[in-house]
């Protein structure tokens, strides 16, 4: 693996962008240029159902005239396309108002020389489509022989992308970078005895194909899944210790880094809002945003405005250890940019986080299991029930009721409910059992007590 | 004044080059290895965006994203791909790449494409928003942030936004059809804080449709902020939701969410022809409560949801999806209506040439019924109101759905009373509309706040609902409280 593979047309276009903003008369700008093939296969009960395969390619610019903003993006590359995009950046920052915090990353956090992470993985341009079908194929035939249960399939895909992203600003950055990810994905369905379909499904997603889970493993857990829903029932509206498995936990490691958004507390629209440096959860929780991580998906060498990306600690044994920043809200929060701006062409820096990772414990996830008596093993959530401003929670759920200690019946159309802030206090068990799924890694986790609705 | 399919027809030819024989020399190359159909899916978008926070613009944004997305189809399988570049070179090499979906030889005659003509009517408008002046909107934006302020002294922040785009799309398919579109959309939002004894509570609101600057003649920038605010300062008093499984009342408008969960997607025919619905096989069969009708319908002037002719080229219709709690027909698209044997219902819809189309709602809604709204919560002895909402999902295959209540309120024996704390309802599709014991007269459509996701792809779509009552559904509230029931 190296980095080598960069395709230089980004940053021409980039570069080009930029320059004839600034000579229009721009204060500062900025342009970005993404290009990014992506291809994929997708079966279904074995037969060839969708093959796909395209290059996107896109600019945009921003641009600062006397403090007033304005961003434009263009999918259309050609000379008269820039050279109407720097028009209108500039005719819509005329019209804009000024805001003292607008402007460019700080030069000296930016990154001079890009680091080598590991993001490109040379094999992935070169693979053809034959070999994404044998993947898929391999995926789904593994799952639909799993069990004479499993009769059905939502299909299997095998998808692959490379990129290259490009930074320009008028203070004088350059940057580019080529990353790749593979990832393969299936969902099959078991039968109940009347008839009845549950679904589940899997997916392993990396920058390098060495690292997926092979194709069979994916097709066998998915198959697992879904078999071990057979015959789910509603829960009693109960309070009880709720373990949350890895993949579950992954997504608290989500709501902590948004609520840890930088953007969220210049709004108050957070329940971390002035708990810096205080406890908000049980002692056992550690969790870090990381995007140096070699190899990972959300790795990059430098941010959405060229700041030199690093390691953030979130939650420290229970202490949250202050927000994610980007440069903007940095100013406007007399704090230091992150290195956690996201850049789409589209439109302003968007705060973000890198690698997740909740820090495992020391506890074999069967003696978290083990040691409670009546509780539920949670392994799907639905919706949208998260309120960031006040950490209510409040999702469909499905799982399997643990009984003495020991994984029971499936349960399904339940909800699972309480306040962020109360429940991360009620972490009294963490896994070691960490594993990563795409950017986020994390263990099993048990919190004390949730209300659990049902019948 | 908006485009008509003929204008459209005619920007592409002079503006980007896209003509008959350009279209006929591309769909050539798509089926180049014999496959059985072929379609071209131009799209040309230019979007803007205003953002207002702090009393203030913050930012100005403008886009424009053109190119084609080329579909192969050969049995159920089908090959994709898309380029921005729309030079004859570039889209002949896409194809290619679509047509590699088949194996063998062209077989087929050359396609000759004819321009077709039909009645675009249900979004034509006279100023559009992409042509108004900026300030005009800045405006627009600045009286909802005052109206928001002045609602109540615990509105400690406001941030509003306005977004729109104008669409010109052409379709040209190995049948010989060639029809443009063009679709405008517009959407205005509030975002308001209210802080009071340290305590925040914030709530969103908003609307648009397929509009222009029309649409402010009868939703004032005041009124949106208002009830944004209304909903924030609301929440301050919010109880604790019950947890349980009780009687619901929903309101008119929004809450035509859940038969979007309920029973929308698992009436999208993709699903249906592979079997893995919950709604699979079930055509003709009671699968809702007598007093339920449900009807797709893209044809309602200027919703979010409507569109002249869906992303394959077919005009849109008016489906009767449910009557009378009986599964009357799924929502189609090419493919699953030559699966199924039946005309296309013009549900074929797509995010952008980037994506491949396939079956989904337009603007979905419930008949009216004879009840009084207010009499449906006279009947509950113990239960919830709902009111608004911030979204929900559905699990296709075993039906459960979800959706989450941002204005919601207990009922106590027949009376609203307090308003509740955010908070999620579980059900299942078919149980939950079996349980529907009624519908009141009052339907309404939603304001144009819904988008819509499946597989990765966004779609603007409405929703609307008469007053209903169901005999339970699962709250996920915090609140334990021992079930309690509902008097006749």
């Amino acid at each position: 693996m190296a980095e080598s593979t960069l395709s230089t047309q980004p940053l021409e276009i980039a570069a080009r962008l930029l320059e004839l903003a600034t000579s229009a008369g721009a204060d500062q700008a900025d342009a970005v240029a993404m290009s990014s093939t992506n291809a994929s296969t997708t079966v279904r009960k074995q037969q060839v159902e969708k093959v796909s395969e395209s290059t996107a390619r896109s600019v945009g610019l921003r641009v600062i005239l006397d403090g007033r903003q304005a961003t434009v993006s263009t999918s259309d590359v050609s000379d008269a396309a820039l050279a109407e995009t720097a028009a209108t950046a500039l005719e819509l920052a005329r019209v804009s108002e000024p805001d003292p915090y607008a402007g460019l990353a700080d030069p000296k956090e930016q990154a001079r020389n890009v680091p080598q992470l590991a993001l490109f993985d040379e094999q992935i341009p070169d693979v053809d489509g034959d070999h994404r079908l044998s993947q898929a194929l391999a995926c789904e035939e593994a799952a639909l022989g799993a069990d004479e249960r499993i009769v059905n399939s939502g299909g299997a895909t095998f998808s692959t992308n490379y990129s290259t992203f490009a930074l320009v600003d008028s203070n004088g950055f350059a940057g580019a970078y080529a990353d790749t990810s593979a990832s393969i994905w299936v969902e099959v369905m078991a039968q109940e005895e009347d008839g009845q379909l549950r679904n589940a499904g899997w997916s392993t997603s990396e920058r390098s194909l060495h690292r997926l889970d092979n194709p069979e493993d994916v097709g066998r857990e998915a198959a697992a899944r879904a078999l071990r829903q057979l015959g789910a029932a509603k829960a009693s509206t109960c309070e009880v210790p709720v373990v949350w498995e890895p993949r579950m936990a992954a997504g608290l490691a989500g709501i902590v880094a948004g609520a840890a958004s930088g953007d969220a507390l210049y709004r108050r629209a957070t329940f971390l809002a002035d708990r810096q440096r205080t406890e908000v959860a049980s002692p056992l929780l550690t969790i870090v945003d990381d995007a140096t991580m070699t190899n990972r998906l959300g790795s990059r060498p430098f941010d959405g405005e060229g700041v030199l990306t690093r390691r953030n600690s979130l939650i420290e044994q229970g202490v949250f250890q202050g927000f994610l920043f980007d440069s903007y809200n940095a100013r406007r929060l007399d704090a230091a940019s992150t290195g956690s701006a996201w850049r789409s062409v589209g439109g302003l820096p968007q705060i973000g986080s890198g690698n997740l990772s909740i820090e495992a414990g020391d506890t074999p996830p069967e003696q978290i299991i083990a040691e409670v008596d009546d509780g539920l093993y949670l392994t799907t959530l639905m919706g949208f029930g998260i309120n960031y401003t006040t950490g209510d929670f409040s999702r469909g759920a499905a799982g399997i009721w643990i009984r003495n200690g020991e994984l029971a019946e499936p349960v399904q159309e339940i909800n699972v409910s309480g306040n962020l802030l109360e429940m991360f206090q009620r972490i009294d068990a963490v896994g070691n059992d960490a594993q990563w799924f795409g950017a986020t890694s994390a263990p099993t986790l048990r919190m004390s007590s949730m209300t659990v609705s049902g019948v | 004044m908006s485009d008509t399919p003929a204008d459209v027809i005619g920007f592409y030819s002079t503006q980007l080059g896209v003509d008959e024989a350009a279209a006929e020399s591309v769909l050539a190359s798509a089926l180049g290895r014999g496959g059985s159909f072929a379609e071209l899916y131009f799209e040309h978008k230019r979007s803007g965006s205003l953002s207002f926070e702090d009393q203030q613009v913050k930012s100005t944004q403008a886009s424009l994203s053109q190119g084609v997305g080329i579909r192969v189809v050969e049995g159920d399988a089908i090959g994709y791909a898309y380029t921005e570049d729309l030079s004859l070179d570039a889209m002949r090499r896409a194809a290619a790449t679509a047509a590699q979906i088949a194996h063998g030889t062209a077989d087929t005659d050359p396609v000759d494409v004819t321009a077709e003509s039909y009645p675009a009517d249900r979004y034509a408008i006279a100023t559009p928003s992409t042509s108004t002046p900026l300030s005009d909107k800045v405006e627009l934006l600045r009286r909802a942030d005052d109206a928001a302020r002045a609602y109540h002294s615990t509105i400690a922040r406001v941030d509003a936004s306005m977004v729109d785009e104008e669409k010109r799309v052409l379709i040209v398919r190995s049948d010989g059809r060639m029809v443009a579109d063009y679709q405008p959309l517009l959407r205005f939002n509030v975002s308001c804080l209210s802080e009071s004894e340290g305590e925040r509570r914030n709530a969103r609101w908003g609307g648009g449709g397929r509009m222009g600057m029309a649409y402010f003649d009868d939703h004032s920038p005041e009124s949106l902020a208002e009830e944004a605010a209304r909903q924030a300062v609301l929440q301050q008093e919010a109880r604790e939701a019950p947890a349980g499984t009780f009687p619901v009342v929903l309101a008119a408008g929004d809450s035509g969410i859940l038969l979007h969960e309920a029973v929308g997607h698992g009436l999208e025919a993709d699903f249906n022809r592979k079997e893995t619905s919950n709604y699979s096989n079930r055509i003709g069969q009671s699968v809702a409560s007598e007093l339920v009708t449900v009807i797709d319908d893209a044809t309602l002037n200027l919703s979010r949801g409507s569109v002249n002719i869906d992303d394959e080229g077919e005009v849109a219709g008016h489906n009767l999806l449910i009557e009378n709690g009986q599964l009357a027909a799924y929502m189609q698209d090419r493919i699953s209506s030559d699966h199924y044997g039946v005309a296309p219902s013009g549900n074929g819809r797509r995010q952008s040439f980037r994506h491949a189309p396939m079956p989904r709602m337009t603007n979905t809604y419930m008949t009216a019924g004879l009840d009084e709204p207010e009499d449906l919560i006279r009947r509950v002895e113990y239960g919830i109101f709902c009111k608004a909402f911030s979204g929900g999902q559905v699990n296709i295959t075993n039906g459960d759905f979800v959706f989450s209540v941002t204005e919601g309120y207990l009922i106590e024996n027949g009376q609203i009373t307090a308003p509740i704390r955010d908070v999620n309802l579980i059900g299942n599709g078919p149980d939950v509309l079996s349980k529907v014991t009624g519908v009141g007269h009052d339907l309404e459509m939603s304001d144009g706040r819904w988008t819509c996701g499946k597989s990765g792809q966004s779609v603007p779509v409405g929703v609307g609902i008469p007053t209903v009552l169901v005999s339970g559904i699962t709250v996920g509230g915090t609140q334990m409280r021992p079930g309690a029931g509902m008097s006749a």
